[in-house]
């Protein structure tokens, strides 16, 4: 099975750990900033990298979920999505560094909606935005700051991230 | 699913999205724009034959915030009063272009007819027919408990082990029905309580308990309470000789409700007829869920437009 | 009019035989010469011959309501249905409670020429349950009107019901009661039970029937007059008239083909097309009635044949009209529920739907089915043939048997000799010769 991933658990750790002091780098005013994660795994990435970012600076930023099904553009094509929690990290988004975490950037477009989401939860000082995994195909101009590892992909395969909080197993795997 | 109909046959996987959703939407409240662009382009039509202002409203509201664009018509004034069919109305306000119909009726079915009778596209929502259902109700109903029950961990909880007594006509009430196919599919025990001439025929077939004694279903200290209106018509005439027998006998009165534990909540749909079958102690009390009734009633509203759009056409 | 040779027809279902048709009677089939130029011959093989039925309840909407039904295509819709006569109810607008709108009633069946249309006058002045209608009037006009109701009404004051049935016994008539206790099914809508009370609309206890029933007999054991109960829909009903009969009490009861196959559950789906009064019943109900078929409790079927147009039926239920459609798909229903089933033969479906009903409405012609010397009332059926429930001849579409396999088709019908069905098809108003 461990020959199947093309991120191991370790390459995982690895690669949180020096988006974290990338981000740190990027961003001497620690107390601005905060991480927002997209539900499901993006959400368990945040938690992460906020710990590690701790880890470097002393301070762990705030942490929130930011679910974006509500603001979907391919609604109605199926059986209803339930949302997931969103919750503002303390102290709120206003006038902050808001690094958005996810998991996969593929078509853009869950960062799209997230941008929608994010402005309606009020006005950050900026956005940046941190995946683990950038497989290209992009439908929108959106590129991220913080990419862990880039993995160019076919349209037809299946490129996914599986979290220990969620699947029982870490890694990352390429299916046709 | 393509039209809210009733809780008759809802899954409980069904009703706790519905209200797993509605609880998510409740979040928007402390929002810096509590509103969400789900349902833009969304054609929300409210067809209310029979009048109901504050239902009316809360769909409104509900439609509002997912930022779909709605259309009210009302019993009063408008062809509806004039004796345009149910078909012909519902078809009318079709050809303008709407996607999801809001349909409140005096007669039993009526949102069913519109549903499967093949006149329509759109996805249906039944907002109360005659006495048969009005789940909106009985969802905003068991969010409030659910909410109460269990707080900010009320999440994919269902009501098993709850109890909960309804008061009042249960033979005329679509939102009895409609609590007692929810609150049964989420886990809860039902024992309604009425006089006979109020019961509704039959009453061994549902899946209920029921007495005649209000005393003697709240010796049982159920977890919640909810009162139903009775309509002045019923109370004098054949079905009970005087408001007065009605109010000593299935009112929660002073009384009554002193002999309560802290920890039981009163709810009731609204409106509310003080001194008749609730009391102010009652109403007023910090275990009265009658005002967050309300406000959840827009959160639950929202869910169902959420689920059903989509679904016209299929 | 040329004469007819049937051919080879089950007579009354039983053995098999010639019938010959002369001059609008029935003569010996020996003294048709098959060969003649003018002789119409038909071939009537597998066929069962009945005598022509009689309906003793049914709607046929003019005056007043011709957008529903008209005599003429209510008449057409019953020789389809193998009717050769049917009887009208009052019901109409204005309501037929004098002598002038009895008279156009029968005129009007005249003109159309396809069955004998005996209209039926209504016991109270506008069917509004007070004043008794012009009832000698009636009886004595061209129509010779002998059964009276205010049917889609219940004379429900006991005092005038007990004057009705004084009075028509004074001419030998007989009253037609619609028996359902206006004050305990007011709003009702289906039959009251578990199912009324699932889908919320109000209920209409059988004891409501029951109770009308019960009071009537006795009214009329106590007036020694003639009583008709219409449309019985429930076993106790069935029992209270069983029981009656056993004492002597001079009391008949029809049932109609609905009532014989459909129950309550269909109305589920709101579908106004199976609302009717009194309401579908539960499936104990629908055996009790056959059992009552069977055993001569219930003297006779009438189809209660209430045509509706499509507003009426296209709408929320509590505010559609009640009545379905029956007339051209009586006898198959009958066939389906009471002889395919085993429980009655084709002679005891000619008594239940021709001879009995004539006697009760004292109509000629009928006492003798099928004999020599007897009019020419006839119906062949082809039991082997089945169909779709559709209805081709009525001027409403409220069918609620559409869709459903039934057996039997009528291929010819004969009306004092002279034929208004032709191989299954109704002939043309010119070809049947009404009176202009």
């Amino acid at each position: 099975m461990a020959a199947d991933y093309v991120l191991t658990e370790s390459d995982i750790a690895r690669t949180l750990k020096r988006i974290a002091h990338e981000i740190v780098e990027g961003n001497p005013e620690a107390d601005h900033l905060v991480l927002l994660g997209i539900p499901t795994r993006g959400a368990v990435l945040a938690r992460r990298l906020a710990l590690h970012i701790g880890d470097i600076n002393g301070v762990v930023p705030p942490v929130g979920t930011l679910d974006v099904t509500l603001y979907r553009d391919d609604l109605g094509d199926g059986a209803m999505r339930v949302p997931q929690p969103t919750e503002a990290p303390e102290g709120g988004i206003d006038d902050r560094v808001v690094v958005l975490v996810d998991d996969v950037l593929f078509s853009g477009r869950t960062v799209r909606a997230a941008f929608d989401a994010l402005i309606d939860l009020g006005r950050p000082r900026a956005v940046r935005l941190a995946v683990l995994v950038d497989r290209g195909h992009r439908e929108f101009p959106i590129r991220a700051d913080y990419v862990g590892k880039n993995l160019p992909s076919a349209l037809n395969e299946r490129v996914s991230v599986y979290v220990e909080d969620v699947d029982h197993e870490e890694g990352v795997r390429v299916e046709r | 699913m393509k039209h809210l109909l009733g809780c008759e046959g809802m899954s409980a996987e069904e009703a706790l999205n519905l209200l797993d959703t509605a609880a998510e939407f409740s979040a928007l409240a402390g929002r810096k724009v509590p509103k969400l662009p789900t349902l833009r382009g969304v054609s929300v039509a409210n067809l209310f034959f029979e009048d109901s202002t504050r239902t009316r409203l809360s769909f409104e509201s509900a439609a509002k915030k997912l930022s779909a664009d709605v259309i009210t018509f009302t019993g009063q004034g408008s062809s509806l009063s004039k004796g345009e069919s149910l078909k012909d109305t519902a078809q009318t306000i079709e050809a303008m272009g709407t996607h999801i119909i809001v349909v409140r009726h005096s007669s039993s079915g009526a949102a069913w007819r519109l549903a499967h009778s093949g006149w329509l596209h759109s996805s249906v929502i039944n907002a109360g027919d005659g006495t048969h259902e009005h789940p909106t109700q009985a969802l905003l109903d068991a969010f409030t408990l659910r909410g109460r029950l269990h707080g900010d961990g009320a999440i994919g909880k269902d009501l098993s082990g709850v109890s909960v007594v309804i008061v009042g006509d249960i033979a005329h009430s679509r939102v009895a029905r409609s609590n007692v196919h929810l609150l049964t599919t989420l886990g809860a025990t039902v024992t309604l309580v009425a006089p006979k001439t109020l019961t509704p025929s039959e009453v061994e077939q549902w899946p209920v308990r029921h007495t005649t004694s209000f005393d003697e279903a709240l010796a049982e200290h159920p977890q919640a309470v909810m009162m139903l209106r009775v309509q002045n018509e019923r109370m004098k005439g054949s079905h009970f000789p005087s408001p007065r027998e009605y109010i000593a006998h299935y009112g929660l009165s002073v009384q009554r409700f002193r002999k309560l534990p802290e920890s039981t909540l009163i709810m009731h749909p609204g409106p509310i007829n003080r001194g008749v079958e609730i009391f102010s102690i009652a109403a007023d009390s910090p275990q009265s869920t009658i005002l967050e009734q309300v406000t959840n009633g827009v959160w639950v509203r929202m869910a169902a437009l959420y689920a059903v759009h989509g679904q016209e056409g299929s | 009019m040329s004469d007819v040779l049937i051919r080879g027809a089950q007579l009354l279902g039983a053995s098999e035989g010639d019938l010959g048709i002369r001059d609008g009677v029935f003569v010996p089939a020996d003294d048709i010469h098959a060969g003649a130029k003018k002789t119409r011959v038909v071939d009537a093989s597998g066929l069962v011959a009945l005598p022509g039925l009689v309906d003793l309840h049914t709607h046929l909407r003019q005056p007043g309501m011709d957008h529903a039904e008209t005599v003429l295509s209510g008449s057409r819709a019953a020789a389809a249905g193998g009717f050769t006569a049917v009887f009208a109810m009052a019901n109409t607008q204005p309501v037929a409670d004098s002598v002038g709108i009895t008279d156009l009633v029968y005129r009007l069946g005249r003109e159309a020429g396809y069955v004998d249309v005996r209209p039926i006058g209504a016991v109270t002045k506008g069917l509004a349950g007070e004043e008794l209608a012009g009832i000698a009037g009636m009886a004595n006009g061209r129509a010779a009107v002998r059964v009276f109701s205010d049917d889609g009404h219940c004379v429900s004051d006991s005092l005038v019901m007990r004057r009705a049935l004084e009075y028509v016994s004074t001419f030998g008539g007989v009253i037609a009661q619609h028996a359902q206790d206006p004050q305990l099914t007011e709003g009702s809508q289906i039959n009251e039970g578990a199912l009324s009370s699932r889908l919320g609309l109000t209920g209409w206890p059988a004891v409501a029937e029951e109770a009308i029933i019960a009071r009537d007999i006795l009214l009329a054991e106590y007036t020694g007059a003639r009583l008709h109960i219409c449309h019985l829909s429930t076993r106790g009903s069935v029992q209270i008239v069983r029981d009656a009969k056993a004492r002597g009490a001079r009391v008949t009861a029809e049932v109609t083909p609905h009532h014989l196959l459909l129950t309550e559950d269909l109305t589920a789906g709101y579908d106004p097309l199976f609302k009717v009064n009194p309401p579908l019943r539960s499936d104990d109900d629908v055996l009790a009635v056959r059992e009552g078929v069977a055993d001569g409790t219930i003297d006779i079927v009438a189809t209660d044949h209430a045509p509706h147009p499509s507003e009426s039926k296209d709408c929320a239920f509590g505010e559609a009209a009640f009545g379905m459609l029956g007339l051209e798909t009586a006898l198959s229903v009958i066939q389906h529920s009471l002889v395919d089933s085993g429980l009655i033969d084709w002679s005891r479906v000619a008594t239940i739907l021709s001879s009995t009903p004539a006697q009760i409405g004292q109509l000629a012609g009928y006492d003798a089915p099928l004999q020599v010397g007897s009019p020419a009332h006839l119906t062949l059926v082809d039991p082997t043939a089945s169909h779709t429930g559709e209805m081709r001849y009525t001027a409403s579409s409220n069918n609620p048997y559409l869709g459903r396999s039934l057996p039997g088709r009528v291929m010819h019908t004969f009306y004092s000799g002279r034929a208004t069905v032709i191989d299954g098809d109704v002939v043309e108003p010119d070809v049947v010769g009404g009176e202009s």
